[in-house]
């Protein structure tokens, strides 16, 4: 069976489990059977992908079903490019199915979720395998519908349904922007094959605008500032495995699609280009980690991470498109790799985060993180999973975040070999963008970390907090595994992603698995290298010296006593350091231009026995600068047309004939 | 030649003859009259088809001439008048808005289908040329009526008078089939059924068929 075929027989299987869960799914097993079969699946598929990008040679396969348009059918198509997406669908898949499997017998309402599931899956594995515009724009629709309809599976909590609206509001403004895309790239002759459209000439002019449309319409679904709103309501919405493929494997789904029109359909990137997709990239990582800092509701705060994390992929591939459209292949494959090593590396911890806020979720209720805290002596191993995470999200070596974040910094320090000035002083501002959303990623999961899982618990349902089961223990302990082999073995990941940069650039980086001791050399030894081995070595043999030496030469004696606690003998667990006080400082810094950031004090005057308040306001500028007028305008218009609704028949016939007489004398005017 | 230019001269006379009808549905105001000359429309139209199946040399047409003829100028127009008899609004004048603007308006829709179409077929045959003309401005006409009366009656009327126009613009094209035509046909007759159906109802309800009130009706000013 040709590797494209097992891929699409896999899908298959996917959209068969779905039918089958609509059949079982009032049934108790159900969620143990769909479960099992979208893990089985996703491993079949998962592996397959991987012999195929590590074996190398295969060259593309290609596979046409006689569906679809008459003349046309549907391609689909694996190459290099489209097996590393199926690596990132596929494990967050596996990984979520395995999840779910304990996860999913907390479902109350199983037959919302059960159907979509598998749905969604195959929906995510088609887009990458489709090879023409009429199917990828099928599935892209398939796939945003069935997580849809993932959003809405609890449509009765508060806000679900908004955000449902929202997210379809958004998804068909992002597919009308690409169904215009390809309609350019298809160009008058309407071949809507790939290869044709790879094949064809294109205009600079329909280029440009094929740049515009893609940043519409992948960055929509992606989460690109400003057309991010949706992404903060739909991805906490949906159920915590699905949250984490929506935001660790979804968006990863929309890069796909940008690479692939971007740096493969239309060809040579052109540098002005590249200028706008950096800058949208730094302007997107800083805001999605500010809205990330202000948050109080645990998935929200992951999900303005997510916004966060595609910013730097976006400013890694503008990287990319400006070392390539100026000819310095060896820069655009490390911007690159830097790129899809980030889009592994994010579904990873990003899964893993979501998947331990699940954890919370079903053992606590509670989202908001403000309720929580103390759950690092309750939940042990879902802490542990979660620092792992935290650690590994923050870019904080050893783990796999510190070693794409430093390849795309080691490529913005080639930015004085590029020509152009204006890429000059711009890639090194991006670069100093990127590195202030690193350091607030940071800030951002010291506050979620330290917030919800240290200190005391600040309610009842956090104290009562039990440990979750084994299966979503043993997802996130194997995604845990992964974020921490990836950070010390890089050169592993590099070298099995050059077939991509082969693919793609024309170039690749330097095999990294001759280079000693494991280290990697993303351009020469002499300049930089990193070893992540020899750092996690060096942290553990030194931490480990430390305790030793502790417990060797301080007091070995255990002595417990009331803690000290500043003239309050017995505080409160709300007198504890909160969220928003840890995130005061920066909300003072930049809030308060960001997001217009006010503290109202309310204090009592002296004699008056109620308590003290504070008070925070925040505008959310995108919102209420983009959104709220367009809404507004909308509303407005709708009123204005509703009379419309109300006429006489003979206004009706009236309006009918106005109009029919209008074109005909268009007509004759013009013709 | 001398054949060809008197077959053109002669289609050309009553396909003109059908818009001047069409004008003179403009400016009826009893319904009784209107369906007179709503039947003559219909006995034109049915003349000029059999001449164009005659100078065509396509029999089938002869058929759509006979539909034209006994549907459309007998049986339609005397179940009209049996209906405008039963709801005894035989009496009822009525037009929304008055005689001249209505003839100027349509003057103006005839001066231009006629720019347009001779302009448009600049290159076709000028028989079917100045045909789709008259067509077009039979069709305009049609709607002019339909927008003008507030009777239900008499929109019906107008509407068929559009269909006639169709019809026309069908007949001048050569080698329609006929199933078109016959598929035209039976339109008309459902929708005549339709509306005569409806015409009851309404009356029923509202002790009308004005149309306006089905307007108060729905709480509505006009």
């Amino acid at each position: 069976m040709s590797p494209v075929a097992l891929q699409m027989t896999c899908v298959a299987a996917l959209l068969g489990s779905a039918v089958l869960a609509i059949v079982l799914s009032r049934l108790g097993s159900a969620t143990a059977v769909v479960y099992g079969a979208t893990l089985v699946v996703s491993l079949i598929a998962l592996i397959g992908s991987i012999r195929w990008l590590l074996g190398g040679t295969g060259g593309a396969t290609d596979l046409t079903l006689p569906i679809g348009l008459p003349w046309l059918g549907a391609h689909f198509r694996l190459d290099a490019l489209a097996s590393f997406f199926l690596v990132v669908v596929n494990l967050g898949g596996a990984s979520a199915s395995l999840y779910g499997l304990g996860y999913g017998r907390h479902e109350h309402a199983p037959h919302r979720v059960l159907p979509f599931f598998p749905a969604f899956l195959a929906g995510m594995n088609l887009v990458v395998l489709a090879d023409d515009a009429f199917s990828y724009l099928l599935c892209w629709e398939f796939m945003s519908l069935a997580s849809w309809a993932l959003v809405m599976a609890h449509h009765r909590e508060p806000g679900n349904a908004k955000a449902g609206y929202i997210y379809l509001v958004m998804a068909s403004f992002g597919t009308l922007a690409l169904l215009l895309a390809f309609g350019l790239l298809a160009g008058p002759a309407g071949d809507y094959g790939f290869t044709a459209i790879r094949a064809a000439h294109h205009t600079p002019y329909a280029t440009t605008l094929v740049l515009i449309l893609m940043l519409l319409g992948a960055g929509s679904k992606a989460g690109l500032v400003p057309l991010h709103v949706w992404l903060p309501l739909a991805h906490p919405a949906a159920p915590s495995h699905v949250s984490a493929l929506m935001s660790g494997v979804m968006t990863k789904v929309a890069i796909y699609g940008f690479i692939r029109v971007i740096f493969d359909l239309l060809g040579q990137p052109t540098w002005p280009a590249s200028v706008v997709v950096l800058f949208l990239g730094g302007i997107t990582a800083v805001m999605g980690i500010l809205y990330a800092m202000m948050e109080k509701d645990l998935k929200r705060l992951l999900a303005y991470s997510t916004i966060e994390n595609i910013g730097v992929i976006f400013a890694s591939l503008g990287l990319a498109m400006a070392f390539q459209a100026n000819g310095l292949k060896l820069a655009a494959a490390l911007a690159f790799t830097a790129a899809l090593f980030h889009v592994l590396n994010h579904s990873f911890f990003k899964s893993l985060l979501f998947f331990g806020a699940g954890a919370v979720l079903t053992s606590t209720g509670e989202r908001n993180m403000e309720k929580l805290g103390g759950l690092i002596h309750r939940m042990p191993f879902t802490s542990f999973v979660v620092l792992v995470g935290c650690v590994a999200i923050s870019a904080l070596p050893p783990f796999n975040g510190f070693v794409s974040e430093w390849l795309m910094f080691q490529a913005v320090l080639q930015s004085p070999e590029l020509p152009q000035w204006a890429l000059k002083i711009m890639v090194p501002a991006v670069g100093a963008l990127l590195a202030l959303a690193a350091a607030l990623a940071a800030a951002c999961f010291v506050k979620a970390y330290g917030v919800a899982f240290l200190g005391r618990p600040r309610g009842k349902s956090a104290e009562t907090a039990q440990e979750v089961d084994r299966f979503s223990l043993a997802a996130m302990f194997i995604l845990a595994a992964l974020c921490l082999l990836a950070g010390i073995l890089p050169g592993f990941v590099i070298d099995a992603l050059s077939p991509v940069t082969i693919e793609i650039l024309g170039g690749r980086m330097p095999i990294q698995s001759n280079e000693p001791w494991l280290s990697i050399a993303p351009i020469a030894e002499s300049r930089s290298s990193y070893n992540g081995l020899l750092v996690m070595v060096f942290i553990t043999l030194s931490a480990s010296l430390v305790v030793f030496f502790i417990h060797r030469f301080a007091s070995r004696a255990i002595r417990s006593g009331p803690a000290w606690g500043c003239g309050f003998s017995d505080a409160t667990p709300a007198a504890q350091y909160s969220g928003d006080s840890f995130a005061q400082p920066i909300r003072r810094v930049f809030g308060t231009m960001v997001f217009h950031a006010r503290d109202h004090v309310d204090m009592p005057a002296p004699g008056d026995t109620r308590p003290a308040r504070l008070r925070i306001e925040l505008h959310d500028l995108i919102w209420e600068g983009i959104y709220q007028p367009i809404a507004d305008a909308i509303g407005y218009s709708s009123e204005r047309l509703n009379r419309l609704q109300f006429l006489t028949i003979r206004r009706y016939l009236s309006l009918v004939f106005a109009t029919l007489v209008t074109l005909l004398l268009v007509l004759a005017i013009w013709s | 030649m001398q054949m060809h230019s008197l077959a053109f001269d002669i289609s050309h006379t009553l396909a003109g003859g059908l818009v001047l009808i069409s004008f003179m549905m403009l400016y009826q105001d009893r319904l009784y009259s209107l369906l007179n000359v709503f039947a003559l429309h219909a006995l034109v139209l049915a003349l000029s088809v059999a001449w164009q199946a005659y100078v065509q040399d396509a029999p089938h047409l002869y058929v759509t001439a006979v539909i034209a003829l006994v549907f459309k100028a007998i049986v339609i127009p005397v179940a009209l008048h049996r209906i405008v008899k039963q709801l005894g609004i035989h009496r009822d004048i009525e037009s929304a808005v008055g005689i001249g603007p209505t003839m100027l308006a349509g003057m103006g829709l005839v001066a231009l289908s006629m720019v347009l179409m001779l302009r448009v077929t600049a290159d076709a045959d000028p028989l079917a040329r100045e045909d789709l003309a008259f067509a077009l401005s039979v069709v305009l006409l049609g709607l002019l009526v339909m927008v003008t009366r507030r009777n239900a009656v008499s929109q019906v009327v107008g509407f068929m008078s559009l269909e006639n126009g169709l019809v026309l613009a069908a007949t001048g094209a050569k080698g329609m089939p006929l199933v078109v035509e016959i598929s035209v046909a039976f339109s008309i007759l459902i929708a005549f059924i339709v509306i005569g159906i409806f015409l009851f109802r309404i009356r029923e309800r509202f002790d009308s068929v004005d149309v306006s009130a089905l307007d108060d009706f729905r709480g509505e000013r006009r």
